[in-house]
């Protein structure tokens, strides 16, 4: 990812500000934005690359070798299903890297949030989501755990040859929506096809670009005792959907994924709560191992009370017959904050008027000790560590 | 949660401690020392952690962790034994998944599939028995182990493979039963245990009687529990109440599940496709008479041990490794030499370490609350 050269000389400044963009789905600070550089598109690559080319539809209902030489299939592919759908100003010249200016990048903020993650998860597709949708929220919600207003998004395939087209183009419609519900665009991507076997169905790698404003300061050895932890609501749903996904247990439940962008839910939250100590996403290892990282990190014990944690009836009955604890399960759109004390009404106020929070809880506080552990208060009455986990649980969640 | 909040209500709870802590206090000033008893399951040790019961009980009464993890007291040798069969070429390796990361001397399943053996997963023996239905030409193994709660479901699938005709499937046996086990401890010199949790699923399976003489050649209660937190706490209150009035008798807390007899059926699948081995090698407790099952002859052909040629070297524990002293509740898991530091679950060098149903492996994971928070830590 470039974005170092957008104002490298005079002839690139852009002069077009008052234009209104067509893309209304977009945050209006993403807007803001993103301006500048898809103009500075424009005036390059517009009349070399014109956006109202038809599609050309592709041959064949598989993805081959021949999707991934570089050649002619390969960019019809990509046309075909990625352009399409992606569908932006600074994807569309197609170069080998998208292009941004910097101003507007630094009114906005004095600090980039730059992530990437792969992604693998095992089924491709799966109630709530799909790879997709994953690899949108999982890049957006990185940066947005950072107090970073996401903007941009990468997108790198590698494809099992054979892959139906339809399902790549399924994916790639879920990707654009995704991104759309985040109020990001996806500017710059690669396509790789593998031999049968050489990967399973699809990988995608999604990497982020997002601006820190001036005065945010989120981390990980910021919770001071006294200070509260919040979620934005139930957890576990995520790793039980995708293991019954699977279809290995032989058990019908109608848990799905809580995959989601939650950026909107940051901003909301922070605006209420602007004194929070840290924010993170309960992905692999679930909610057990972000308040480990958090107590080892402030050196600080956090105790938890099972009663006020909140898991849904199915996650809890599903993890009761499979002998899985649900503090491990995995969460794509659940997060974790550490708020001081006289924010945390505000910020639980904030969290449940949003969609994504609205069964958001406050499950515990942090306190001086046992320093670097996690303590939960069980509903039985006996109280008991709540450790790192060890080994895999359940392994291509995400 | 219907069928299950019945037996996690705090009220409860709450009662039966405080008859618990009457009666411990009582006991305790009339012998002068503090009680131990051993809960022999490792279901029990997984529930007692969980819900940190240890938190809940009075200080003079101590919960000694027994030898009832099936894949903590498996032996290295037999884990290089399953090396070697998953790496046979043509083979497929069918596994539960705890075991996949129980060490062996060189490697451990899970180490072997990384390497390229087909090792997989499996949640049933029959799934094994899908999978060799499935891949006619390749030979199907199945790491069958577990104590008399596992051994019916192994049985009905060797009986079922039989039935179908499936020539390409195969059972390497490590099912061990319980009571010789419970024998050993209680002949074991150091014995300082006052009486037992009975296991609940084992139960199940042999009833009730088999545990008859523990009462009545080593005088001491047995209550056979379920695996609920109000469970566990209701046993423990039966077998302190027999000690208090003097009796040591088998009885059954766990009657909703457990028949006194046990359950024909399943006797009849294991009877017919086991029997008994002269002895068998427990890891942490070295060898124990009559402890393990191997397949009939009349079944050899599903027996792996006869179709394939495995090494069946006899592999020493570590001499560093006191799992033998923290089974029998001569030592706790923290008094161990090499507790957390040489051994983890990350790397267990002792048999407790490995599943999170071995004492260790709890300790470790849910760690010892009490004495963390004594030190202030």
């Amino acid at each position: 990812m470039a974005i170092a050269s957008a104002k490298s000389g005079p002839e690139r400044q852009c002069a077009e500000h008052g234009h209104e963009h067509q893309n209304a789905h977009k945050t209006e600070s993403a807007r803001e934005l993103q301006r500048g550089c898809e103009h500075e598109r424009d005036r390059e690559h517009r009349p070399e690359a014109p956006a109202a080319k038809p599609r050309k539809k592709l041959a064949g209902s598989v993805v081959t070798l021949a999707h991934g030489s570089g050649g002619k299939a390969m960019r019809d592919l990509i046309d075909d299903v990625f352009v399409g759908a992606f569908d932006n100003d600074l994807l569309a010249p197609l170069d080998d890297q998208a292009r941004m200016p910097l101003d507007t990048l630094t009114a906005a903020g004095d600090r980039l949030a730059l992530t990437t993650d792969s992604f693998v998860v095992d089924p491709i597709t799966f109630p709530g989501g799909d790879i997709g949708k994953l690899a949108v929220c999982g890049t957006v919600n990185d940066l947005a755990m950072g107090g970073a207003r996401p903007l941009w998004l990468t997108c790198a395939v590698i494809i099992e040859e054979g892959l139906a087209i339809e399902t790549l183009r399924t994916i790639a419609a879920s990707m654009a929506e995704a991104a759309r519900e985040a109020g990001v665009a996806i500017v710059t991507g690669d396509t790789k096809v593998v031999h049968k076997g050489a990967c399973d169905k699809l990988f995608v790698n999604t990497a982020g670009v997002g601006v820190i404003a001036r005065e945010r300061t989120l981390g990980a050895d910021r919770a001071r005792p006294g200070d509260v932890v919040l979620v934005n609501g139930r957890l576990g749903d995520h790793g039980a959907a995708i293991l019954n996904a699977r279809g290995d247990m032989a058990l019908s439940t109608p848990i799905e994924s809580d995959c989601a962008p939650l950026n909107g839910l940051v901003e909301a939250l922070l605006a209420a709560a602007p004194g929070t100590r840290f924010l993170r996403d309960a992905t692999r290892g679930g909610l057990a191992t972000v308040l480990n990282e958090i107590a080892t990190a402030s050196g600080v014990g956090i105790e938890i009370e099972e009663a006020a944690t909140p898991i849904a009836e199915e996650v809890k009955g599903f993890c009761e017959i499979l002998g899985l604890d649900p503090l491990y399960l995995a969460n794509e759109g659940k997060l974790v904050a550490i708020v001081p004390a006289g924010e945390a009404e505000a910020a639980l106020g904030a969290m449940r008027a949003h969609p994504l929070g609205r069964d958001a809880a406050r499950i515990g506080e942090v306190r001086e000790a046992p320093r670097g552990r996690v303590v939960m208060q069980m509903l039985f009455g006996g109280r008991r560590i709540v450790d790192m986990l060890v080994g895999e649980q359940l392994p291509r969640i995400c | 949660m219907k069928y299950v909040d019945e037996f996690r209500d705090p009220e409860k709870a709450k009662r039966l401690l405080a008859e618990i802590e009457g009666l411990s206090a009582r006991i305790t000033e009339r012998l002068g020392r503090p009680l131990a008893i051993m809960e022999v399951c490792g279901g029990h040790t997984h529930s007692i952690f969980k819900y940190g019961i240890e938190t809940m009980l009075p200080r003079s009464v101590e919960l000694v962790h027994g030898p009832g993890c099936p894949v903590c007291v498996l032996p290295m040798g037999r884990v290089d034994d399953c090396v070697a069969l998953a790496e046979t070429p043509g083979v497929i390796f069918t596994t539960f998944g705890d075991a996949m990361r129980v060490p062996g001397s060189k490697k451990s399943l899970l180490q072997a599939k990384a390497e390229g053996a087909d090792v997989r997963m499996v949640y049933s023996p029959l799934d094994a028995l899908a999978i060799a239905r499935d891949n006619p030409d390749r030979e199907i193994v199945f790491f069958g182990l577990g104590f008399e709660t596992t051994m019916p479901s192994t049985a009905m699938t060797v009986l079922a493979a039989e039935a179908e005709g499936i020539e390409n499937f195969s059972l390497f046996c490590n099912h061990i039963t319980i009571i010789p086990t419970i024998k050993a401890i209680l002949d074991s010199p150091d014995l300082r245990l006052d009486g037992f949790l009975g296991p609940g699923h084992v139960s199940m399976v042999i009833g009730t009687r088999p545990y008859n003489f523990i009462a009545e050649h080593y005088h001491r209660p047995v209550v056979i529990a379920g695996f609920e937190p109000l469970d566990i706490l209701h046993a423990l209150w039966m077998v302190l109440k027999q000690i208090d009035e003097g009796r040591a008798e088998i009885e059954n807390q766990y009657a909703r599940i457990v028949p006194e007899e046990g359950n024909a059926v399943a006797l009849d699948a294991i009877a017919r496709v086991f029997e008994l081995r002269p002895y068998f090698e427990w890891r942490g407790l070295g060898s124990i008479d009559h402890s393990g099952v191997r397949i009939r002859e009349a079944y050899g052909r599903f027996d792996a041990e006869r179709r394939f040629s495995v090494p069946a070297l006899k592999i020493a524990d570590p001499k560093s490794c006191q799992c033998g002293e923290v089974l029998k509740g001569v030592i706790k898991p923290r008094d161990c030499k090499v507790f957390g530091s040489v051994c983890t679950p990350e790397t267990p060098l002792g048999a407790l370490m490995v599943s999170s149903e071995g004492a260790c492996a709890a300790y470790y994971q849910y760690g010892d609350l009490a004495v963390l928070e004594a030190e202030g830590a």
